[in-house]
């Protein structure tokens, strides 16, 4: 591994170290909820990393339809993937925290519908990568990617039309609750040092994706010109 | 084009026609264009019919003409004749026999008066009577002008009217003969009759 | 030259579905079936009924819609006849056209043969106006339509043909089916106005019947 990576991989653990600290010991413990609010330090900057990586598959998909580079397909699938995963940490913390909060594990306003939404259409693309067959399933969920991503916005818009049509319980607080200042500084903290990990995470399973593709092709080459000897 | 299965023969045809992208390299026809530049100066007949089984003959045709741009069906009923079909005929191509299908398939591959023809195992379960006349067919084509590339597990079929044999093996192109040398023997032995 | 190969291809598959009467004798069938089943399941008294039906009429027709979708494009694949097309000068777009235009007048066909029955099975009255429901019953359609016929043809290249048209379509569709289920509630109940849905409707429609023509040609040459 490169010197750079190495040196970027400690300042994540320090920085996850600070954050950490700074949410569990420093920030104030919230007035009604109590210390299992301290749970958002971990499930908003998810979330945030989440939608980020989803971003990132955008893009990589729409750079892959334009020029077929492998890398960018390698990418894709790295963010993808990495997304979901984030995106599964806040459908369990959510209701990790409403639970207790809240009494209630599940509720369907619009944040949390939503994220649903979002992991089903993420995972529907990871399905589809899984059961394509033959050399073009890139191209084919690159075009999927695209659909879902441009299809977010969308899912916002109608779910939170449908719940001021049919109210139901908001957790954390609704849209537009604000925070407290004395939490903002660990709230910050937390989404840098999220946003790094994610990053680790994502920049690993795309060079263990770009070794797999050179593995793939390698063999090919060796079947192509071995069979001539 | 000739070889065992496998060697690649109808992969390089349907990379030539466009297609399969080959994973490396590119391809040039006509002029240094790609096939879909010069779609309507190429001609593919494919290993399966590639014709609409519950339609007739002139309804597929019909329908490829117009994929061409071509509207006047005298055209699709000229292209029946050529190669012996009746072009009045209701029956649906799911109903045709192997060997009409073919001829159909070939027609439909020759309707635009293409520059360049692909075709893949075009005599495959065909009987001779029809083996032949498509020969024939072939033949007159390149008489007038056009290319056509055959891959064929039968090459003494196309042997009177081939230009030129190439053989694949595993993938690569592994040698080119003139055919002349064959045919030219060929009359040799027949003495010059007929 | 789009147009004219538009409106063949169109024709072409309509001759081709009256002939075997594929598609539509199991959209017809399944969709009974579907409302049925519901019947049992949701006991139609008259004014629950009314409450769930707008759900019930859709997911009934999302299901038989699906049924169609995979049938129009295996046709394409018997003896492999799509590759004629490809390799012809007609641009991809026209045929991607022309299929959304098929599947979505089955669909409608369907949806006008099988209303009447909801309305009988569950006693259906529209308060609201019903030239809404028409409205929405044609940009929903088209909704579920454009999108399905274009992840159709790419689902006929995987391993689980039939299970992935419905994977990769039902989440990226949420928003439409919650448009047309709430829309339909609404009208048939009189509770609340539709027009937010029609226009989400509106809005969905166009921006993906643009990505659609945007990517199809890519999806039809992958191979």
């Amino acid at each position: 591994m490169r010197p750079l990576s190495i040196a970027f991989i400690i300042l994540t653990l320090a920085l996850l170290g600070y954050s950490t600290y700074q949410a569990l010991l420093v920030a104030p413990t919230e007035q009604t909820m109590g210390d299992v609010q301290r749970i958002f330090y971990y499930h908003a900057p998810t979330a945030w990393v989440a939608g980020l990586c989803f971003f990132v598959n955008f893009l990589a998909s729409i750079a892959y339809l334009w020029k077929r580079s492998p890398d960018m397909d390698a990418l894709a699938v790295a963010s993808a993937e990495v997304g979901v995963v984030f995106c599964t940490i806040v459908l369990i913390t959510g209701p990790i925290w409403a639970r207790p909060v809240w009494g209630i594990w599940w509720t369907w306003d619009a944040r949390l519908t939503s994220t649903l939404v979002l992991w089903l259409i993420y995972v529907s693309y990871l399905i589809l990568r899984r059961y394509a067959t033959g050399g073009q399933t890139q191209v084919l969920a690159a075009a999927v990617a695209i659909f879902g991503f441009v299809d977010v916005p969308i899912v916002y818009m109608s779910i939170r039309w449908f719940r001021t049509q049919h109210p139901s319980p908001v957790i954390a607080g609704g849209e537009n609750s604000g925070l407290d200042p004395a939490m903002w500084h660990a709230f910050l903290w937390n989404l840098v040092a999220f946003t790094c990990v994610g990053i680790v995470f994502v920049a690993a399973r795309y060079r263990l994706q770009k070794m797999e593709n050179l593995l793939e092709d390698t063999h090919a080459r060796m079947a192509l010109e071995g069979s001539t000897q | 084009m000739v070889g065992d299965n496998g060697a690649g023969k109808s992969t390089l045809l349907r990379v030539v026609a466009g297609l399969s992208q080959p994973s490396r390299g590119s391809v040039r026809l006509l002029g240094g264009r790609n096939a879909r530049q010069v779609a309507h100066l190429i001609g593919y007949m494919g290993h399966a019919p590639l014709l609409y089984d519950e339609l007739d003959g002139m309804e597929n045709l019909r329908y490829f003409a117009g994929l061409y741009g071509i509207a006047d069906d005298a055209v699709c009923r000229e292209a029946m004749h050529r190669i012996g079909l009746d072009s009045t005929l209701e029956r649906r191509v799911g109903q045709y026999s192997q060997g009409m299908r073919q001829r159909l398939s070939l027609a439909r591959a020759g309707l635009h008066d293409p520059q360049l023809m692909l075709l893949d195992e075009p005599f495959s379960n065909v009987d001779t009577h029809s083996a032949s006349y498509m020969a024939g067919v072939l033949g007159r084509l390149r008489d007038r002008g056009k290319t056509i590339f055959v891959v064929t597990h039968q090459a003494g079929l196309v042997e009177h009217v081939a230009d030129e044999f190439v053989h694949m093996a595993e993938g690569r192109i592994v040698s080119r003969e003139s055919a002349k040398r064959v045919s030219a023997s060929v009359a040799a032995d027949a003495g010059g009759a007929g | 030259m789009s147009i004219k190969v538009m409106r063949a291809t169109l024709l072409k598959d309509l001759r081709m579905e009256w002939r075997s009467k594929d598609a539509i004798n199991s959209m017809l069938f399944f969709s009974l079936l579907v409302v049925v089943i519901f019947s049992f399941a949701f006991n139609p008294t008259a004014e629950q009924s009314r409450l769930i039906a707008g759900g019930l009429i859709w997911v009934a027709f999302l299901f038989a819609a699906v049924v169609a979708l995979t049938q129009t494009w295996a046709r394409e694949l018997s003896n492999q006849v799509l590759d004629a097309y490809r390799v012809s000068p007609a641009p991809a777009n026209a045929l991607f056209l022309a299929k959304v235009l098929g599947n979505f007048l089955f669909v409608i066909v369907l949806e006008g043969l099988m209303a009447p029955l909801f309305v009988v099975f569950y006693q259906l009255r529209s308060v609201g106006p019903v030239w809404q429901l028409i409205l929405i019953a044609l940009f929903g359609t088209w909704a579920l339509v454009v999108n399905g016929t274009f992840f159709a043809a790419l689902s006929i290249r995987t391993r689980n043909r039939e299970i992935m048209l419905p994977l990769i379509l039902f989440p990226i569709s949420i928003p439409a089916l919650l448009a047309m289920v709430d829309s339909t509630t609404a009208i048939l109940t009189g509770e609340s106005v539709p027009d937010f849905w029609i226009k989400l409707l509106a809005v969905y429609d166009v921006v993906f019947t643009s990505v659609c023509l945007l990517l199809f040609e890519s999806v039809l040459n992958a191979e």
